[in-house]
C-alpha cells in the first residue's frame, strides 16, 4: 500500500512537465475565448433589445447556460473540456455541463430518481455554498449596520 | 480600435482566471465541483468587500462569465433585499437575482436529459 501523498508525488515526479503548460495555456485561450463569446452576446443583447445593464447581464448569463446545455447535450462539450480543463469548467457554461451531464447520465435511472434527482449531484454543493455564503454575507452586514 | 481594447481585456481577465483554475487541479487534482465552488466563495467575497464592480468595469464579460460572476449576483441581490427589505431581504434576495441563472441551468438540465440519450464515454 501506498498513502495519497506519496502516490501524488510519484504521479507528479512520472508527468511530463511540458504538458503541464500545455494545460495551463490551453485553458487560458479557450476559456478567455468563451468568455468573449459571452461580451458579444453581451454587447448584441445590449445594442438590439431595449434593456437595462442590468437585464443586459442576466439574458447574457441564460445565454451562456442554453449554450452550455446544448453543447452537452450534443456531447460537445465534453470534447471540449478534455482539451481545455478549467477554461471549460470555471466559465458559467461549465456549471450549465455540471446539471446538464449528470442529468443525462442518470437518464437510465428514471425521471424522478434519476434526472431530477442526479441533476444536482455535481452543481448541488455550487448551490448551496453560494446561497449560503450570500446570507450569511447579508447577515454580517446587517449586524454591522446596527453598530454603523 | 477601441472594440478590439475591449475584447482584449475580457480574453485576458477570463483567461487569466481560467488560467488560475488550472494551476489548482495541476497542484491538487480537484473535481469540477470543488473548483466551481471555491471560484463561486471568490466571487461571493469580491462582492461583499466591493471589489467587484471595478472589475467588472474594466473587463465585462471576462469576470461575469466565469462562476465568480454567480457568486457576486448572488450576494448583490442578498445586499439590495437586505436595504429593501431587511433580515427577510437576505434569505430572499441571493437567490432572487440567481434565479434567472438557476432557473435556466435547471429548465436546460431537464429538456436535454430529455431530448438527449446519455453518451457513453469514449
Amino acid at each position: 500500500m501506498i498513502d495519497k501523498q506519496a502516490y501524488n508525488k510519484l504521479v507528479k515526479s512520472k508527468a511530463p512537465k511540458s504538458k503541464e503548460v500545455k494545460t495551463l495555456v490551453l485553458a487560458f485561450v479557450i476559456g478567455g475565448f468563451i468568455c468573449c463569446i459571452g461580451e458579444a452576446i453581451h454587447d448584441l443583447l445590449s445594442a438590439y433589445l431595449p434593456i437595462g445593464p442590468q437585464t443586459a447581464g442576466s439574458l447574457t448569463s441564460v445565454c451562456m447556460i442554453f449554450l452550455g446545455s446544448l453543447l452537452t447535450g450534443l456531447g460537445v462539450y465534453d470534447k471540449i473540456g478534455r482539451v481545455a480543463g478549467a477554461g471549460s469548467i470555471v466559465p458559467i457554461t461549465g456549471f450549465a455541463n455540471s446539471v446538464v451531464s449528470p442529468a443525462m447520465e442518470f437518464n437510465r435511472e428514471g425521471m424522478v430518481l434519476g434526472v431530477m434527482s442526479k441533476m444536482f449531484v455535481v452543481s448541488g454543493p455550487v448551490i448551496v455554498s453560494g446561497v449560503v455564503a450570500s446570507i450569511i454575507i447579508g447577515f454580517i452586514y446587517w449586524v454591522v449596520s446596527m453598530f454603523a | 480600435m477601441s472594440i478590439f481594447l475591449q475584447y482584449l481585456q475580457v480574453f485576458a481577465v477570463g483567461g487569466f482566471i481560467c488560467l488560475l483554475g488550472q494551476i489548482l487541479i495541476n497542484l491538487t487534482k480537484m473535481t469540477s465541483s470543488r473548483i466551481l465552488v471555491i471560484f463561486l466563495l471568490i466571487g461571493c467575497v469580491l462582492e461583499a468587500v466591493d471589489v467587484f464592480e471595478p472589475i467588472q468595469e474594466f473587463a465585462g464579460c471576462g469576470i461575469t462569465v466565469p462562476i465568480i460572476g454567480f457568486g457576486a449576483t448572488l450576494v448583490r441581490g442578498a445586499l439590495r433585499g437586505l436595504e429593501e427589505t431587511g433580515l427577510l431581504g437576505v434569505l430572499t434576495g441571493g437567490i432572487t437575482a440567481g434565479a434567472a441563472g438557476l432557473g435556466a441551468a435547471i429548465l436546460f438540465g431537464f429538456l436535454m436529459a430529455i431530448l438527449f440519450k446519455s453518451r457513453t464515454k469514449s
